[in-house]
């Protein structure tokens, strides 16, 4: 038990992101309404983009911008501790996985609108009726 | 120039989407001449690379000279310059068959589709063409955006529902793909492909890098419509625009069988695919679940198009089969079937759109009398279908074949089972649309005496549409004949490191 | 063996693939439509008999089109099995298509230019199987014909052609893809090539089960050759108009699958091995069963088409018993039958198809005393059936004799009483007919039959094949060296 403690501690960050990984997966799979499985997907969307971020972090680290790197008294690139910065690559790529999950988020939300526009409600055992009512 | 081709290939649809979407507002006649324009430069492009990857082996192009592993490398060898030129060929003849009918679907949204296609061409050439993990995740999103929406814009009702499940289920995977490159960078600090993988042996017992596999795998299993994560595909095809669906159902799940491909023996190897994981038998038993599951299920349409979706999921088990069988034979079935899928799909859905042209709603019923009214389409899509079932000399025999060989050195009998009894259900399929189309009205009793006054006069679509269809069903017959020379040409020289 | 380059093979394979554009421009004009038929019937056949005498002389002429994998490309060689079966084919196709002219115009067929090119198709396809070098070619083209031949079995379109359509595709495309198919695959990957060879392609790395298992397959899968149980397709396709009836559920596709069992005994698995094995005797078994079986059913039909149809499945196991018994003679006899049956047979279908036409009437019981109204038909099935009987002085006899000798050879008296047996059984059901034909009939007779003349282009080809039964039984040498030649 103890030993399960402290794993989940020392690792916190996964644990968070698994759990919020579960939280929009749960309501992909288990809402009814079309928009709150929209919202549940940007929630899963955005638990990858904080495991990204949380994997870049260090202990005792600034942000990647070098003190002093031009002019007068400038460091000499060997003297650039890595240890001393956190990793600026998951960032970026972040930035990048923003832009898409808010793409995402937007092309769906117009889709969205146009079932709305088609069978009036959200709700999708409503539509499954009007669908099944249409056929017949 | 000719060391930029590999950009080019991607820019030229990319450039010509932009333009499109600007040109709509001021001379919209100008759109369809220049979207051809930029996907038969990316179709030159294509060739050109395969022509030089040929003669000098694989190209590698930096992306704005930022050499890798840090800047984003472009890389063309034997295996995905073959996909480069069968994708931009695909929606070129697509475009040109599908012009007519997207003038009648689209009428003045016509600019704003093809922007979109061009868009999604855009994302598939550029998924085929790199070799940067997270670049590929980037491109496979645009590639599923653009597709979303060009499924959301079909003309049925239901368009918009499908589209919206597809997104749901697109993003999960693409999520899953995208998590399994971050386990990937944790343990390597890299995502180019060929760097991760001379990292990957010193670390191959490590249990991050089967975590981040195995999302990978999940990812792009998702992408692909493997059974049972297929539930996206055959409503979100159906409904979506003939002419989107003709361009999807080849394109989209056989680039990410390619993607599947390459991570599996790019960048991790078949030595830890193989050897190391021991995944093989249950994969492939995954893959019988899939062939047989597909085929079961396109038995109980009665729509044209959703028979064919069905059948595309059963395909996908072929190939990841095949993939994982662990031998030569295998793998060379898998990719070859890769091509000869593509084109037989899309030789079917040409046939299909024709139909649809003129039919409107593509249930089995509607079929009757099709060998009378539409004789040219009718016998393309019976070669098609003679492809999907297996028969020389097309090209899905030789494929077939492969993947038969691979199961039968593998030992795995349940596999070569299951192939023959889709390649079965299949022959019932299109037998069954055969039917219904030769046949027409049912006459009993002995009216055969005497001419029949047949169900309808010959109304064929138009001359593209026919015109590409049949180019496509040549071409299926071609390369089933010339399969050896993509063989020992092609797919042997690229898989010789990987099976030893 | 002397091996020659010739594009000549291919050439007799695509002359009626060629030809079927040419059909389809003229489908408005049957006169021209039909020449071109013929004269393509013409040079086919010219085109296969130019190749007699560089066989007779010992060549082999070969040419490979696409290659795929080692030992298994797309090729074709002319051997002195192919060249008989391509010579009887091509030959009686011409005279098909001289009858299909009188049969089809005489009943006012609807879609004739469809009819043509699909039997052009059919006849393409026939003639690559009996020239195919590997077992991948014949495949192809049994494929090929299997599908070709679906728009001539259900002709007529209704409802009775699409139940028959379905159990004819069901059992041939079925056995072929389920059953041939695998056998092929596994084949090559344990011998590493497909090349017919008189010695086998096996050598001494198969098991005696896994031969045994891999014969039996091949047996059945070539469902075309309609061993019992899968014979039931060839009744069923008797549907089809008379010409497809007698050309090709009597010649040209059931005997691509008797042949193709031929290939498969001789070219793939090998004389030697099969006696090392003795897997011989249990496929004569086999085919002995399907004979007897195939010649009781048949004396119970009373349409004559069907009549005609179960005597072909019983004649096809003559063909598949007389290899099996592994013997010179037998084998022989087995290949010569091809021969002779074709003839045979494709007579009697011709006078049910020139019955048909001129009165309407396909059951046997309305047919009493129709010979006298068509005597020349009426003889010209007389012959037919002393042939299938095996009675001199009809070709018949000469395989029959051959077969009879081959299972002395194998010292086999039970097999020897099957050939008997059913050759008996083919005069109980054969000879009541013509005899019942000339010598009985209803009161008064000129009343019953409203056909007065017998339609003159379906009466020549029948009389010529009839004819060339007769010939056969004089000068058989031909047929003879070449397949002495091919089982050399």
């Amino acid at each position: 038990m103890e030993q399960l403690l402290q794993e989940i501690v020392a690792k916190y960050n996964y644990w968070l992101y698994i759990i919020l990984m579960m939280i929009g997966l749960y309501a992909i799979i288990s809402k009814n309404n079309l928009i709150k499985k929209l919202v549940g997907m940007n929630i899963f969307q955005t638990a990858i983009i904080l495991f990204f971020i949380s994997i870049s972090y260090k202990e005792q680290a600034t942000i990647p911008i070098i003190r002093n790197a031009h002019g007068p008294g400038h460091v000499s690139p060997e003297a650039i501790q890595a240890t001393a910065y956190m990793n600026p690559l998951p960032h970026v790529l972040m930035l990048t996985a923003i832009v898409v999950s808010v793409a995402t988020f937007g092309v769906a939300l117009a889709i969205a609108v146009k079932v709305y526009g088609e069978y009036e409600t959200l709700e999708e055992d409503e539509i499954r009726t009007r669908i099944r009512e249409k056929i017949k | 120039m000719l060391e930029h081709i590999p950009v080019l290939l991607i820019l030229a649809p990319l450039l010509a989407a932009f333009l499109v979407t600007g040109l709509a507002w001021i001379q919209s006649a100008y759109c369809l001449p220049l979207a051809l324009a930029g996907l038969l430069g990316s179709l030159l492009a294509s060739i050109a690379a395969l022509h030089q990857v040929m003669a000098q082996g694989a190209l590698s192009y930096e992306m704005a000279s930022w050499p890798p592993p840090v800047g984003i490398e472009l890389r063309i060898d034997l295996f995905n310059s073959l996909v480069l030129v069968v994708v931009s060929a695909v929606s070129l003849i697509n475009l040109v068959a599908s012009w007519e009918f997207i003038k009648r679907e689209f009428e003045d949204r016509k600019e704003t589709f093809l922007a979109l296609y061009l868009l999604f061409v855009t994302g598939l050439l550029g998924v085929t063409a790199t070799a940067d993990l997270f670049n590929l995740y980037v491109l496979l999103e645009i590639t599923s955006l653009s597709a979303y929406a060009l499924i959301a814009m079909g003309p049925s009702s239901r368009a918009p529902l499908a589209s919206l499940h597809y997104v749901y289920l697109g993003v999960i995977g693409a999520s899953f793909y995208l998590l399994g490159v971050g386990y990937l960078y944790i343990m390597t600090g890299s995502l180019n492909m060929g760097d991760i993988a001379s990292l990957l042996p010193a670390i191959w017992s490590s249990q991050t890098v089967l975590v981040g596999f195995v999302f990978c795998l999940v990812g792009v299993w998702i992408k692909m419509a493997f059974f049972p994560m297929h539930i996206w595909l055959p409503n979100a095809y159906t409904y979506a625009s003939m002419t989107a669906s003709r361009v999807l159902a080849p394109l989209m799940t056989k680039v990410m069988v390619y993607v599947m491909i390459r991570l599996m023996l790019t960048v991790f190897g078949a030595q830890y695919i193989f050897r190391v994981l021991d995944l093989g038998p249950v994969i492939v038993w995954l893959a019988v679940l899939a062939i047989v599951a597909g085929a079961v299920m396109a038995l109980v349409q009665r729509n044209l198009v959703k028979m064919l979706c069905y059948i595309i999921v059963s395909e996908i088990g072929y190939m990841v089969g095949g993939a994982w069988m662990g031998n030569q034979a295998g793998m060379t079935g898998s990719i070859l079937h890769l091509i000869n899928d593509a084109l037989m799909t899309f030789a079917v859905f040409l046939a299909a759109g024709n139909f649809a042209f003129k039919l409107g709603e593509l249930r089995l019923e509607n079929l009757r009398d099709l060998f009378a009214r539409m004789p040219l389409s009718s016998a393309g899509f019976v070669l098609a279908g003679m492809s999907i079932v297996g028969i020389p000399p097309t090209c899905g025999f030789f494929s077939k074949w492969y993947l038969i060989s691979g199961g039968l050195q593998a030992g795995q009998h349940a596999y070569v089972a299951a192939l023959l009894l889709s390649s079965l259900i299949n022959a019932i399929l299109f037998m069954r649309v055969v039917e219904y189309a030769y046949f027409g009205e049912v006459r009993t009793g002995h009216g055969h005496h005497g001419g029949h006054a047949h169900g309808g006069e010959m109304d064929e679509a138009p001359v593209a549409m026919v015109a590409c269809l049949l180019l496509v069903v040549a071409s299926l017959v071609l390369v089933g004949l010339y399969s050896e020379s993509i063989v020992s040409g092609m797919i042997q020289p690229f898989l010789v490191r990987s099976f030893v | 063996m002397d091996p020659v380059v010739s594009v000549r093979p291919l050439l007799a394979v695509l002359v009626s693939l060629a030809v079927v554009p040419v059909l389809l421009s003229s489908g408005g004009r049957p006169n021209v439509r039909e020449a071109w038929t013929i004269l393509a019937g013409l040079i086919k056949f010219g085109l296969i008999v130019s190749l007699v005498p560089g066989v007779l002389a010992g060549r082999e002429f070969s040419l490979t089109l696409f290659s795929f994998a080692p030992g298994a490309d797309i090729a074709l060689r002319v051997d002195g099995l192919g060249l008989v079966f391509a010579l009887v084919a091509s030959f009686l196709w011409m005279v098909t298509s001289l009858y299909s002219i009188g049969y089809m115009r005489g009943l006012a067929e609807h879609s004739q230019t469809r009819f043509y090119c699909f039997f052009a198709v059919a006849l393409s396809s026939t003639i690559g199987a009996a020239f195919a070098a590997n077992l991948l070619t014949l495949y192809l083209f049994y494929e090929i014909l299997s599908l070709s031949t679906y728009p001539l079995v259900t002709h007529h379109q209704d409802e009775e052609a699409r139940k028959s359509g379905r159990k004819y595709l069901a059992y041939i495309l079925g056995t072929s893809i389920g059953l041939v198919l695998p056998a092929m695959i596994l084949s090559y990957n344990v011998a590493g090539t497909l090349e017919f060879s008189q010695a086998g392609i096996f050598g001494a790395g198969i098991s005696p089960a896994m031969a045994t298992v891999l014969l039996l397959v091949f047996l059945f899968g070539f469902a075309k050759a309609a061993i019992v149980p899968l014979h039931a397709w060839l009744p069923a396709a008797m549907v089809a108009p008379t010409p497809v009836s007698a050309l090709l559920h009597a010649v040209a596709v059931v005997k691509v699958g008797a042949f193709s069992i031929v290939r498969v005994m001789t070219g793939i698995f090998g004389f030697d091995l099969l006696g090392s094995f003795h897997l011989g005797y249990p496929v004569a078994i086999i085919a002995s069963v399907t004979i007897i079986l195939g010649s009781l059913i048949a004396l119970s039909q009373d349409e004559l088409k069907r009549r005609l149809a179960f005597s072909t499945v019983s004649q096809l196991s003559y063909i598949v018993l007389g290899v099996a018994l592994l013997t010179p003679y037998g084998a022989m006899g087995g290949i010569l039958h091809i021969v002779m049956h074709a003839l045979g047979k494709i007579t009697l279908f011709f006078c049910a198809g020139a019955i048909m036409v001129a009165t309407g009437k396909k059951y046997i019981s309305e047919m009493a005393g129709i010979g006298k109204r068509m005597p020349l038909t009426m003889g010209a099935f007389f012959v037919g059936s002393l042939s299938i009987i095996g009675l001199p002085p009809c070709g018949g006899f000469i395989s029959k004799w051959y077969l009879a000798l081959g299972t002395l050879q194998k010292q086999s008296p039970l097999l020897l009483g099957v050939i008997l047996t059913s050759s008996f059984l083919n005069a109980v059901y054969f000879l009541p007919i013509v005899y019942k034909a000339f010598f009985h009939g209803p009161s008064g007779g000129k009343g019953a039959f409203s056909v007065t003349k017998e339609p003159l282009m379906c009466v020549v080809p029948l009389l010529l094949t009839a004819a060339g039964s007769v010939v056969l039984f004089f000068w058989p040498q031909l047929f003879i060296d070449l397949i002495e030649i091919g089982l050399r």
